[in-house]
């Protein structure tokens, strides 16, 4: 791995970038070290993808600057090239070249290494992803799986000092999805290479990276592991884009917030008079013996296989509440029941953090 | 350490490459080039000025645009009435004989405007095969008894336009109603209009902008036209220019009638542009569906066939036909002289190199736009397609200024360097001609090139780029191989139009040198008929290559094949 005097693989400051009056991106700041996998997650039309095609420097940042290994590839004054970067770039349509073999697919990237080590280095990797079968075979004879094991070879091949993968599995299907990330992953850690995933999806880059960057309208507004920012989102936006969840508006006094669910520990720094919102995710719920924790009314009960939903009103509180269930517990829509929330399973926000939900 | 064993250092850190470079000044220079006639134009007909503006409108320039007036109002109705109802009655009923007409009726494409006009006056001459059959019938013995209308008119000259020029409104108007018109059709009809009202209420109204861009199409070839105005007797602002240039000599007076017509076609253009925005919009609001025709009995059907042919018989079948019999009878006779030989080699050589050119040109700023975006190589693309707008003499005479007056300096500097008079080196040699092709043509290659890469997803290229090829290796390894049928159908394409081009041959042509178009136009003009026949019927031949091609993609696009 990276020893501590080295550069980061790959460093941004400050990227900035607008298309007319747009700020596609603005202020962005991350840092990989050797053989780090960090997934960029948000809504689309965040700005993830534009963020990925600066780096592989197929557009060019209006402010910052980009380093590889320490080497600045664009900043004030200066421009490399993608060609002479060595990044690689896996795209959600794979981009597979259709006129040429699997083969040559691969190796269009070795252009500049002698023919037989170029020849050498398509078996290794063609070995290595394990698509022996498929060398000498054109991309439309392929199924979806077989062209993103192709296209990873192909991005792959040139040793790049970074993998740029831009929503790598979106384009197949829920099972193989799966598969087909661990599988990646595993060869992506076997090999130490460094790579940014972009997805839309929260649990794929919660389960995927080393670190996951929330993005939001052009700013990264939270890194961290998958475990701090699952735990501690820095916003009622963060912690609504990662889980499902309900807000129930809250007052503080006397150093305790008052909600229609029960009363709760202030968090540092509040006011008394502050009103915050309590985000609630379903796992903070559970149902409560007759006479404990709070009165709900059952709205409506889904049964999705390891699961129960179920869905709750409390008198007071203006949105429904949800709640996992797996040991199919009674009761049908329209009776009352009696739940409790788990005080340190509940998330507290300002209440101004509710205005910018988009 | 397999962190470090998997990775290079980035290949090398140069800034900005000079591959991108090229490609973009290649681009611009490009541009310039095509633009250069225009400026041209403008400089001598403004420039130290002879004072000829207020002799030329009083001479020449009322009655010539007065007469291109009426021919193009003439033209512009009859191709939108011939047009809009040839692809109507193909796309809303079926009957014997459908299939066929679909793509029969492109076929005038294939026939120059001057060579209908050279077919014609000797199919409705006095003592041709027409009126003689009529009198004959009739029971006349000479023309003297009877005649009819002469066709040397300016009744005529609408009317064979008409007829040849006509596909440019059938091509676009009938892609309109098969991709658009069956969900608003089948609308229209579940509230309450009736099939023989759809036409007029839906139909009609929908396909505005299509109309428009085809009849702006088939005006900008009027325009351009010098052939069938000259034989048939119509004073036109082309013809006007080319005789005030190699009549008159005075090229100032042939600039400043040019610069007339560059008004025109600027109104064309504006026209043509601002339906292609509303055809976008349309073509955007709507999922493309399958028209479902009507079923026509069979009397209705064969009248339905009867009536679509029509079209076709008098703008390819009669003059198609007339040209083969009297090519076989000339050749019977005479077999085929050299000289005929030697033009159709200068012709074959002279659109080979120019399609070359124009390939080469249309590549160039197609990619330029495509692999280095922003404003100026969209710009440098829009400039460069311009050409196809501007009438060959006008262009021939915005070539000529700047070639004629760099033609006497490289003499004068000849003469003093090395004693050597070159005479006139650019148009002795034809450069100015391939000039002019390139300038006039490169809209069709760049058109159909940019359509090719259209269908080639962004994502290759940034993974070329990112895979370690540069701008032009990008282009050589994914673009070139992935366009190749673009590129032939837009080198076809090339090759028939500078093939059949007159009015800028005419003009720009060396000394002693001709085409098979400048042939036709020589004999047609004198009055005698030699080989003629035979030269129109090989440009006529050829020209039908690119209507099978646009058949072929017409019937893949309507989805059947």
């Amino acid at each position: 791995m990276a020893g501590p005097d080295d550069p980061p693989a790959l460093a941004l400051e400050n990227i900035g970038r607008r298309f007319g009056d747009t700020a596609a991106l603005s202020g962005v700041s991350l840092a990989l070290d050797a053989g780090e996998v960090v997934c960029l997650v948000g809504r689309s039309g965040c700005g993830k993808s534009s963020l990925l095609r600066l780096i592989a420097g197929v557009d060019q940042p209006d402010e910052g600057r980009i380093l590889l290994n320490g080497a600045e590839v664009a900043g004030p004054g200066r421009f490399v090239e993608p060609e002479e970067r060595n990044v690689g770039f896996m795209f959600q349509d794979y981009a597979l070249f259709p006129h040429l073999t699997v083969e040559a697919n691969i190796g269009f990237g070795l252009k500049a290494l002698p023919r037989a080590d170029a020849r050498a280095r398509v078996a290794e990797v063609i070995e290595r992803v394990g698509i022996g079968a498929l060398a000498g075979r054109f991309p439309h004879t392929l199924s979806g799986g077989e062209q993103q094991r192709v296209a990873l070879a192909r991005a792959l091949a040139p040793r790049p000092v970074v993998l740029l993968m831009d929503e790598p599995f979106s384009n197949l299907d829920r099972g193989l999805r799966e598969a087909l990330r661990v599988e990646t992953l595993a060869h992506l850690r076997a090999l130490g290479t460094t790579a940014i995933m972009v997805t839309h999806d929260p649990e794929e880059a919660l389960s995927a990276g080393d670190r996951v960057a929330l993005m939001r309208k052009g700013r990264i507004v939270q890194a961290g592991t998958g475990y701090d920012i699952y735990d501690r989102p820095v916003s009622l936006y963060a912690a609504e884009f990662l889980s499902p969840g309900s807000r129930v508006e809250g007052l503080c006094r006397q150093g305790r917030i008052e909600t229609p669910l029960g009363t709760y520990p202030a968090p540092a720094g509040s006011r008394e008079g502050d009103r915050v919102v309590l985000f609630i995710r379903p796992q903070a719920l559970s149902f409560a013996p007759q006479g404990e924790g709070v009165e709900a009314r059952i709205v409506n009960r889904a049964f999705m296989g390891e699961r129960e939903q179920f869905t709750l009103a409390v008198n007071g509180v203006a949105e429904t509440l949800k709640l996992y269930a797996s040991d199919r517990p009674h009761g049908a829509i329209g009776d009352w029941v009696h739940i409790i929330v788990n005080p340190g399973a509940t998330l507290i926000f300002p209440h101004a953090d509710t205005k910018c939900d988009s | 350490m397999t962190a470090t064993a998997e990775t290079q250092k980035p290949v090398s850190l140069t800034a900005r490459s000079l591959s991108g470079r090229f490609w973009r000044f290649s681009a611009a220079f490009v541009a310039i080039a095509v633009l250069a006639p225009a400026l041209a134009l403008g400089w001598e007909a403004f420039g130290p000025s002879q004072g000829l503006w207020a002799h030329l409108l009083a001479n020449v320039l009322t009655q010539a645009v007065v007469d291109t007036a009426i021919l193009l109002a003439g033209v512009g109705l009859l191709v939108m009435a011939l047009g809009t109802s040839a692809a109507w009655l193909v796309t809303a009923y079926a009957f014997p004989g459908r299939r066929i007409l679909e793509w029969a009726l492109l076929l005038p494409l294939a026939v120059p405007t001057y060579i209908i006009a050279y077919a014609y006056l000797d199919i409705l001459h006095p003592v041709g095969p027409v009126q003689g059959t009529i009198r004959a019938l009739l029971g006349y013995s000479s023309p003297r008894e009877f005649r009819l209308p002469d066709v040397r008119s300016m009744a005529g000259c609408i009317l064979l336009l008409g007829f040849v020029l006509y596909p440019y409104v059938y091509i676009t108007t009938r892609a309109m109603f098969l991709t658009q018109a069956a969900n608003l059709v089948e609308v229209s009809r579940t509230l309450g209009v009736r099939r023989s009202a759809v036409f007029w209420r839906v139909a009609l109204p929908l396909a505005r902008p299509a109309i428009a861009v085809g009849v702006s199409l088939a005006l900008m070839e009027t325009l351009n036209d010098i052939g069938a105005s000259e034989f048939l007797g119509v004073r036109t602002l082309t013809i006007s220019v080319y005789t005030t240039w190699v009549t008159r000599g005075d090229l100032a007076g042939a600039a400043q009638i040019a610069l007339a017509m560059l008004a025109v076609v600027i109104v064309l253009l504006a026209m043509e542009r601002y339906a292609r925005r509303r055809q976008r919009y349309f073509a955007t609001a709507q999922r493309a569906r399958r028209f479902t025709p009507q079923h026509l009995g069979p009397i209705a059907g064969v009248a339905a066939f009867a009536v679509g042919i029509i079209p076709v018989l008098i703008g390819f079948v009669a003059p198609a036909t007339y040209l083969t019999v009297e090519a076989a009878k000339r050749m019977k006779v005479n077999g085929i002289s050299p000289r005929l030989y030697g033009e159709t080699l200068n012709t074959i050589l002279f659109a080979g190199a120019a399609t070359l050119a124009v390939l080469v040109f249309g590549t160039v700023v197609a990619y330029a736009a495509r692999a280095l975006p922003g404003r100026a190589t969209a710009l440098f693309q829009r400039l460069s397609t311009l050409g196809y707008a501007m009438p060959g003499t006008v262009l021939a005479i915005g070539i000529l200024i700047p070639v004629a007056a760099l033609d006497g300096l490289i003499d004068r500097v000849s003469q003093m360097l090395f004693g050597v008079p070159t005479g006139l080196l650019l148009i002795g040699s034809g450069a100015a001609l391939g000039y002019a092709y390139v300038a006039r043509f490169l809209a069709i290659a760049a058109g159909s090139i940019e359509s090719g890469y259209s269908r080639i997803p962004r994502s290759f290229d940034q993974a070329a780029r990112s895979l370690g090829r540069t701008v032009g290796g990008t282009f050589r390894a994914v673009h070139l191989p992935l366009s190749k049928t673009a590129l032939a159908a837009a080198g076809l394409l090339v090759f028939v139009d500078c093939m059949k081009e007159l009015p800028a041959t005419l003009l720009l042509r060396p000394l002693n040198f001709e085409t098979l178009a400048t042939h036709l136009y020589g004999e047609a003009a004198r009055g005698t008929y030699e080989e003629a026949a035979v030269a129109a019927l090989a440009i006529v031949l050829v020209g039908t290559l690119p209507v099978m091609l646009l058949a072929r993609i017409g019937r893949r696009e309507s989805g059947e094949d």
